[in-house]
């Protein structure tokens, strides 16, 4: 090995080694020790189940995708909760695991609600989902599943998505009177009312924590007069 | 000495009700700061004396805007942030979220990372429960099983402080494996504690099983009916505790779950006490899982060939949920393409189980209200999130 390099005149580049070839996977390698592959999205309208719902709802089953082992039903706000009572009692999905918001602030109506069910006799989880605006409520599934409450509440709370029919449409994590809904791509890290905003006579204006910022901290301007903090 | 005249009647009879109604409504409230709330729980009560009508639960005091947080880092540095949650079981947490990350990227964990992570979660589902009962004994008035829980729950802290140097927020695991492997003689110490554990349970179960008291509080108090369970949602040791035998861990295998042998404990009554059964059972059954974890252990790797930034597939999403101690916990993650997650869901077993608090409690004395929310097993970290 030494004595090629030697060989070689000074001054000229050794010639590249051929490189590993990344893409020719050793076959008997362990399924770990290969590049991860991403699972994609498929069609999952041919599913008895998509059947079903689609001849039972016709077009308020948007779509029926599956990802990764997960039947997606895109499904008509006005319909979700139709939807839900038969899957509970014609498909066995009694278990609702959770509901939850997402915000897609470049779309439009910009917010999804996704329902997460279960089936114990099926031993299988379906996901739906609703796309709805800021002005648009949500039929209610309290009427299907009592559990379907407080995760309800939690969407409200962090996205002002609204539920038709909810018997309590209150915060639950935050305060009555919390000024916007953090879980909103728009809302701010550190939060609309901070900083000089209620502490008005401890900050010099869009000094300390300021909305929108980033960081999460905005660094003073060095006042002309230096601020007399509260004793 | 003298004799009193009148004869004393000592007695109490709990079945005459009118000593506690009143037939007069009182709102009273009940926490945040109130040591048996294991937290900042607060309940508005409605009593007619001392029995409960109604019970309004108010949440979020400990609300730290996690689902933010985790949009904001990439899919590695978010697995911190689980911890943080249900702080007293990080393993998990951990677990679901990597789960999660892993089955949105197709990771595959190699098996002794598989095994490794069992016997983790194991020990964690264990030292949960023993925290449970614990707090939940000295709630009721038990105080002597807390120092006998927490002593062993030290060992198994010490055992989680000798693999990843954290006792509580443990930050054990990693998309794709874990962040290196056991210590050199870990699972000698992890046998012995193993060994060891079957004669502590039976020494705990000495203090309360039959004990008179303990009975006369759990016994046909907050009865949660089966049906009611299932429309309310509840999951793990309360949903088996109601006479469901619906364990993720047997009925979706994820890690080494599917390789070992263990039994799904259920109750009959669907109350405190049979809840309580529960419990002690499932931490005989995960001693059972560590033993023979630790037996199959295999050799080998325990990271899998990952990419050092990792990104989800433009969107794609994911909802993985494992068994933790008390519920199903899930995540539910959206990716755009981008290293860090665009949603971050947490399918919280605390908070869906805490709902179902208000059906229990309804008809029950206030001294009961004290075991319900210890018999619900909340930590009020997940909660509020």
């Amino acid at each position: 090995m030494s004595d090629e390099q030697d060989a070689k005149p000074p001054g000229e580049k050794p010639a590249a080694k051929p490189k590993p070839a990344h893409h020719e996977e050793d076959p008997n390698k362990p399924v770990w020790e290969k590049d991860p592959t991403a699972p994609e999205w498929q069609d999952g309208s041919s599913d008895p189940l998509a059947q079903a719902l689609k001849e039972e709802f016709g077009d308020a089953i948007e779509s029926a995708r599956s990802f990764a082992g997960d039947l997606t039903f895109q499904v008509r706000r006005d319909a979700i909760a139709q939807v839900c009572a038969s899957l509970k009692t014609k498909h066995a999905f009694t278990y609702l695991v959770d509901v939850c918001g997402a915000d897609y602030p470049k779309r439009e109506p910009r917010f999804d609600v996704v329902y997460h069910l279960y089936s114990f006799a099926a031993n299988r989880r379906i996901r739906l989902k609703v796309m709805t605006g800021e002005d648009t409520p949500v039929p209610t599934v309290c009427g299907v599943w009592v559990a379907a409450n407080w995760p309800e509440r939690e969407a409200y709370d962090m996205y002002g998505v609204r539920f038709e029919g909810h018997p309590d449409m209150t915060r639950i994590l935050l305060w009555e009177g919390f000024n916007g809904y953090p879980l909103r791509k728009d809302f701010p890290v550190e939060g609309i009312d901070t900083g000089s905003a209620i502490y008005p006579e401890y900050y010099e204006p869009s000094a300390g924590p300021v909305a929108g910022t980033g960081t999460g901290w905005k660094p003073a301007k060095p006042p002309a007069e230096p601020v007399e903090k509260p004793s | 000495m003298s004799q009193p005249s009148q004869p004393v009647n000592l007695s109490f009879d709990d079945s005459h009700d009118g000593l506690f109604a009143k037939g007069e409504e009182m709102e009273l409230n009940f926490g945040p700061q109130h040591p048996s709330t294991h937290g900042v729980l607060r309940l508005k009560l409605k009593v007619d004396g001392e029995r409960i009508i109604d019970c309004y639960p108010i949440i979020g005091y400990l609300h730290r805007g996690t689902e933010k947080l985790f949009e904001l880092h990439p899919f590695f540095q978010n697995v911190p942030h689980t911890d943080r949650m249900d702080y007293v079981a990080a393993a998990t947490n951990n677990l679901a979220y990597v789960g999660a990350v892993e089955k949105l990227v197709g990771l595959v964990v190699p098996p002794r990372a598989r095994y490794i992570r069992t016997i983790l979660c194991e020990l964690q589902r264990i030292s949960s429960h023993l925290l449970w009962l614990a707090t939940h004994a000295i709630d009721i008035g038990a105080m002597t099983p807390f120092f006998y829980m927490f002593r062993e729950r030290e060992l198994i802290l010490d055992l989680f402080e000798q693999y990843c140097g954290a006792r509580l927020t443990l930050n054990c695991m990693r998309p794709g494996g874990l962040p290196h492997d056991l210590p050199v003689g870990w699972t000698d110490k992890c046998r012995e504690l193993v060994e060891m554990f079957p004669a502590k349970f039976d020494e705990y179960e000495g203090l309360l099983t039959n004990n008179r008291i303990w009975k006369k509080r759990t016994v046909g108090i907050g009865i949660l009916p089966p049906e009611v369970a299932i429309d309310y949602g509840v999951t793990g040791p309360m949903l088996r505790g109601s006479g469901i035998a619906w364990d993720l861990r047997k009925a979706m295998p994820y890690e080494a779950y599917g390789e070992v042998e263990f039994d799904v404990p259920v109750g009959k009554n669907c109350d405190t006490y049979d809840r309580y059964v529960v419990r002690m059972e499932e931490m005989r059954q995960a001693n059972r899982i560590i033993a023979q974890c630790l037996t199959k252990l295999p050799e080998g790797p325990v990271m899998a060939k990952r990419p050092r930034v990792m990104k989800a597939g433009k969107d794609s999403e994911v909802y993985y949920g494992i068994e933790g101690p008390k519920g199903e916990i899930g995540f539910y993650i959206v990716g755009d393409g981008t290293p860090n997650p665009y949603r971050c869901h947490v399918r919280a077993p605390s908070f869906i189980n805490l709902q179902s608090l208000p059906e229990l409690a309804k008809g029950y004395l206030l001294a009961d209200l004290v075991a319900l929310i210890g018999t619900t097993d909340i930590v009020l970290g997940e909660v509020d999130r």
